[in-house]
Order: C-alpha cells, then structure tokens, then sequence
C-alpha cells in the first residue's frame, strides 16, 4: 500500500517534472518563435548583403564597373600590395595603409573626444531630479532630428576661414587672419565627435543613472579624494557605459564618409571615401567590396581587443 | 483644426482627379540633378498630355550602376559623351533613330556625327560644355587661361585652390598639361603627371564639389569648374570669370536617350523630337546655363546667355579643347592608382 503511494507520489512528481520540462520546451519554442521576425530581418538584411561583397571581392572586375564571373584574387591582393605602375614591382600598398592608419587613429581622437565631453554631460543629467533628467535628455537627442548631412555643414559654416568662429575672433581684434580649420584632418575629428555624441552620452546615461551613490557616499566617508573616488568607485561601476559608448562612437567613425567628404576637403582619404572611389570612378568592384570586408574585420579586431582590455579591468576591481 | 483637414482631404481628392484626368501617358526620365528647366517639363506635358517624373543622379557611375541591373522603371537617360560608348556597349540604349525624326534638321551640324556616337542612332544632343578654370579675379589678377593655375601655381595662390573631385577630368587636363593624350597609357607621361600632382596637391586648399559658393564667399580664389556653373557664380559675384586652359582641357556633351527597357517608348520618342526644336533646346540653355547642339535655338535664348564668355570659346583657345572618350580599363586602374596616391 505504501509502496503503491509511494510509486503514485513518484509518478506523480515524475509526471510533474515532465509538465514543467514540457513547458520550458514550450516556453523555448514560443521565443524561438519570437525571435523568429527579428532573425529574418538581419539574416536577409545584414548577412545577405555581407555575402554579396565576400563574393564579389572574389571576382573580376568588369571593364565599366561591375564584376565579371570568374574567380580571382586581384581585389584581395590590391587591399594589402600594389604593383608598381611603372616599373611593375610588388610592394606593400603604403597608400592603402596611410589611409587606413588615418581612419584609425581619427576615430580613436574622436571617440576620446566624445568621452571627455560625454562623460561630465552624462553625470550632469544623471544628477538631476528625476522630472528634469528627461528635459535634459530630450535636449540631448534633439540633433538626431536633423539630417546628417545639413548637421555636418552646419559645423562648415562654424568653423570655415569666414565662419563663425574666424569673423568672431577678427571682429575682436583677437587674430589677424583666419586660422585654417576646414578642410584638415582637424575638422574631421571635430566634425565626428559633433555627429556621434549623443551615442556616447546615452549608454553612460544609463550607466550612471544606476550607479548606487551611498558608494560614493561611503567612499567619502572613508576620506577619499574626489579624484580617487571618481577613479576608483565611479568609473569602474560605470565602465559598462563607457565601453558601448566607445563603440557606439568608434565604429561609425571608422566607416564615416560623409564627414570627411566635407569637412576634409576631399584632400585626405578616409576608408570609406577609399571605397567609394573603387565603387564609383575607380571602377574597381572587387577591390571595393574586399576594402569592405577588410574594414568590417578591423572594427571586429579592434573591439575585440577593446571589449577583451575593458573586461580585465572588471574582474581586477571586483 | 477640423476646417483644415477637411480643406486639405477636399484638395487630395480634387488632386487624384486632376492626376486621373491627366495620365494618358507617362515618361520617367533619369537625369542630372538640377539640370531640367521645369518649364520645357511642363511645357511637354501639356502639349502631348503626358505625366513625366524626373529623378536626379549625380555621376555617370551612379547612373550606369542603377540602369545596368534593370527594373528601375526609366524610359530616359542623360549620359555624358564620355559614356555613352558604353551604354551602347552593354547594350542598355534603345535604337531610336532620332536621325530619322522630323526635328533632328535643327542639330547643328558639328554635332550631326560625333565621334563618340557616329550618325546618332541612339541620342539627341541636351547641352554640351567645357572643364575650365574659375578665377575670382578680385584676388588674382593674372592670365587665366593656363592650367598651370592648378599644375605650379604662383605662390600667392598657394593654399587658395579647389579641385573638383572628378578623377578623368582632373587626370586628362594633368595628362594634356604634361603634352600626352587624353587616357595615354604612356608610363613616361604619367610618371610626370603624378609627380606634378602630387606636387602640386600641397598647394590645394580643398578637392571638393560646391564650387559655386566657395568662390562666390572667397574661401578659394580658383577653382576646377564647368563653364555654366562658372556662370551662374558669376550672376553671385561679377569678378569671377571662366579661363580655358590652352594646354589643353575636356570637353563634354550630355545626350538624351531612350532606355533599352523603357516601358513609354513613344513618350520617349517624342520627348527626343521635342528636345531638337529650337525653341525648347533654348529653355535647356536658359535654366542650366550651357550651350545646346541646336542651331538656332540662341534666338530664343536670354539675351546675354549665347554670346556670354563662358558660353562662348575664344577662337584661339577652340582647338585646346578635347571630347575626352571613354578610357580604357588599363588606363583607368593606372589613374585610380595615381589617385589614391594623391589622397592618401
């Protein structure tokens, strides 16, 4: 009898393991299910896409623009060597290489830029009362209304050698002639950290705003340094904030076109002015497409190497 | 609030109807942006009760890349005489024969049978003009006509000048300053040619569009331009003036044709005759402010447009002038070389 109660009650747990194993399938397929619009859509939309250019860096290029379908690695072989159009030797493509440094090193400028300025304007607002927090924010999101493109020749007329900022400074005596900012490499790290901001001040909003202060509070009760407690309690709880933030401003920089279109004057090339010019006038697809996929794997590497860096200092102060 | 909605829903509808009574026909037709006087469109709509849409590109590789694949839903093109080989080529114009049409008596007759489209079966002229030198002649007073403006400018132009970001015409004018031929593949001339630009590129200020306003504001004193955009610079500020380069300098002509795969085929074809008359190739002239291939259309142009210094070529200075053809891939990879070397 009780050895029957005992295999009903075990049945009975069993069978009750079973509904609740049932159901976290259930509840698995629902969000697979769920899942399934936003999969399609970056499948067909970024992946396709993505496709496409690898299989074309791998073709011939047409006469007039456009791919020839026969296997080659002349796109590849033109991202990283050149040969010598005059005397046909192969070499490192230094050309290539300058540009790609200058994107780079530009997007690193800017994205620190962005932080040094984000960083206080996301504290500010963090710090307010919570009714004036969302005034400040919406302050904050109002540029994204505006076209890129009229934002970044609104920063042309601010600073071009009869702009704003110029006829200011010679309306005050303050300079003789118009000291040259449009059109130097100046202008398009400026010109970036305008665009990309708000990117940077949003992710460190958030990441603030969460930040518990009575470990600050704490932190000074224990004599701390202002410059140590910002140091050591803020910026490692935060740090979150910082890193997507970063990344948010890097990796539009790295491929930014427009920006260096007009604020640098055409006269240096950043890689996705380098692309376009195969696309476009170059009439060179295959190398185009392989400049593409080669500067999607720079922006991989690169926050690999960041997300990695940014993780042991984590674990160091936790 | 509710008086102007309903204001504004009486208006859609009066419009769908105006739209219906009006579509017997349509033509799409892709083109140069801010190129199409709106007056000729309106002009042809009325005459032969046709819709027509514009849409804008702004580079021949634009255009070609957008038509090649198909199903864009143009009837009408506007490619430069420098293309047009190729559009021939990959077989993406429709043979209209415009040499047939009734019109086509008004072509002038140097442009009857243009090199780069021998007999004209494919496209009717829309306008032609020349790649020159805009010189804002309050800050630098001398001889313009030389593309050593560019090539070894005087130092006190140093750091005042704009290029314009068109790799063939910035190349062949090199090309033709260091004595070659437009789209040489001549190692020796090209060796010079990059040495002069890379040379000369420190001396640039900028290599960007939007020449107008940086000469009319002063921010350049000369620029790389097109002779009807020179022009209407100078309708802003009166001391620009358009030079041509006797070391040599492109020409170009842009010509209206029919689409292999245009679904208006007779909208299209009417609109190539439209196009030759002489006063409608007037109104081309009138709006965008460079020549047309018709003769006798200048007596229905504004005044000073046909005789104007941009318009009109000194005759010592016609010869100079070059309609640049398509290059070869072989010279285009050496020029794309060359560059990207210059903007490295």
């Amino acid at each position: 009898m009780a050895e029957t109660e005992n295999t009903s009650s075990v049945l009975a747990a069993q069978s009750h393991q079973v509904a609740i194993e049932a159901s976290r399938r259930n509840k698995i397929r629902n969000f697979r299910l769920l899942s399934m619009p936003a999969l399609i859509v970056l499948t067909i939309g970024a992946a396709g896409p993505l496709l496409i250019m690898l299989v074309y860096s791998f073709l011939k290029a047409a006469p007039y623009g456009g791919v020839v379908w026969e296997p080659s690695i002349d796109g590849w072989f033109g991202v990283f060597l050149k040969k010598d159009i005059f005397d046909g030797t192969i070499s490192i493509a230094t050309a290539h290489l300058s540009i790609l440094w200058r994107s780079v090193n530009l997007s690193i400028q800017s994205t620190l830029l962005a932080l040094i300025l984000g960083f206080p304007t996301a504290y500010f607002i963090a710090t307010r009362s919570v009714q004036t927090r969302n005034l400040w924010l919406f302050l904050i999101t109002i540029p994204f209304w505006t076209n890129l493109l009229i934002r970044t020749f609104a920063i042309m007329q601010v600073i071009r050698d009869q702009g704003i900022i110029n006829n200011f400074l010679i309306g005050w005596g303050l300079i003789e002639s118009p000291i040259e900012m449009l059109y130097t490499d100046f202008a398009i790290m400026l010109g970036m950290t305008y665009v990309y901001l708000p990117l940077m001040v949003l992710p460190l909003y958030a990441s603030i705003e969460k930040l518990d202060f009575r470990l600050v509070e704490a932190a000074y009760d224990l004599y701390a340094t202002r410059l140590r407690v910002l140091w050591r309690i803020i910026i490692p709880l935060v740090r979150p904030g910082i890193v997507a933030g970063s990344i948010l401003v890097f990796v539009p920089s790295l491929g930014a076109y427009v920006t260096p279109r007009v604020l640098g004057g055409g006269k240096h090339l950043m890689l996705g002015n380098l692309i376009e010019l195969q696309f476009g006038q170059g009439r060179n697809w295959p190398l185009g497409a392989a400049l593409s996929i080669f500067l999607l794997c720079v922006v991989m590497g690169a926050l690999l190497i960041y997300v990695r860096v940014a993780q042991r200092g984590t674990t160091e102060h936790v | 609030m509710r008086r102007v909605i309903k204001n504004l829903i009486s208006a859609l509808v009066a419009l769908m109807f105006v739209n219906a009574a009006h579509a017997a026909g349509e033509l799409h037709i892709f083109n140069w942006g801010d190129y199409t006087n709106p007056d000729l469109i309106a002009k042809f709509e009325q005459m032969y009760d046709v819709k027509v849409t514009i849409t804008d590109y702004d580079s021949n590789e634009t255009a070609l890349s957008k038509v090649r694949p198909g199903g864009h839903g143009f009837d009408i093109a506007v490619p430069t005489s420098s293309h047009i080989p190729i559009w021939i080529e990959e077989g993406l114009l429709m043979q209209t024969n415009p040499n047939e049409m009734p019109n086509f008596v008004h072509v002038a007759e140097q442009w009857r049978n243009p090199d780069w489209e021998p007999g004209r079966n494919y496209s009717v002229p829309w306008t032609w003009g020349s790649t020159g030198i805009s010189v804002n002649t309050a800050m630098y007073g001398g001889e313009i006509n030389t593309s050593e403006l560019f090539f070894s400018p005087p130092d006190e132009l140093h750091g005042r000048i704009n290029i314009v970001p068109e790799m063939n015409d910035v190349m062949n004018m090199a090309i033709m300053y260091e004595g070659g031929q437009p789209c040489t593949t001549d190692k020796e001339v090209l060796m010079r040619v990059r040495d002069t630009v890379m040379a000369a590129k420190e001396n640039w200020k900028s290599i960007d569009y939007g020449t107008k306003e940086k000469l009319v504001s002063g921010d350049v004193a000369v620029s790389m331009n097109w002779n009807g955009y020179s022009k209407r610079a100078r309708e802003e500020n009166p001391d620009i003036a358009f030079g041509y380069p006797k070391q040599g300098y492109p020409l170009w002509m842009d010509n209206v044709a029919v689409l292999a795969d245009a679904k208006n085929v007779e909208n299209a074809k009417l609109f190539q005759n439209f196009l030759m008359d002489p006063e409608n190739a007037a109104m081309i002239s009138a709006f965008a402010q460079y020549a047309n291939g018709i003769a006798g259309s200048e007596a229905y142009m504004p005044a000073d447009l046909a005789s104007a210094p941009e318009i009109a070529i000194p005759a010592e200075l016609q010869s100079a002038g070059v309609f640049v053809p398509p290059c070869p891939p072989e010279a285009q990879q050496l020029y794309t070389a060359i560059w990207t070397e210059v903007q490295k």
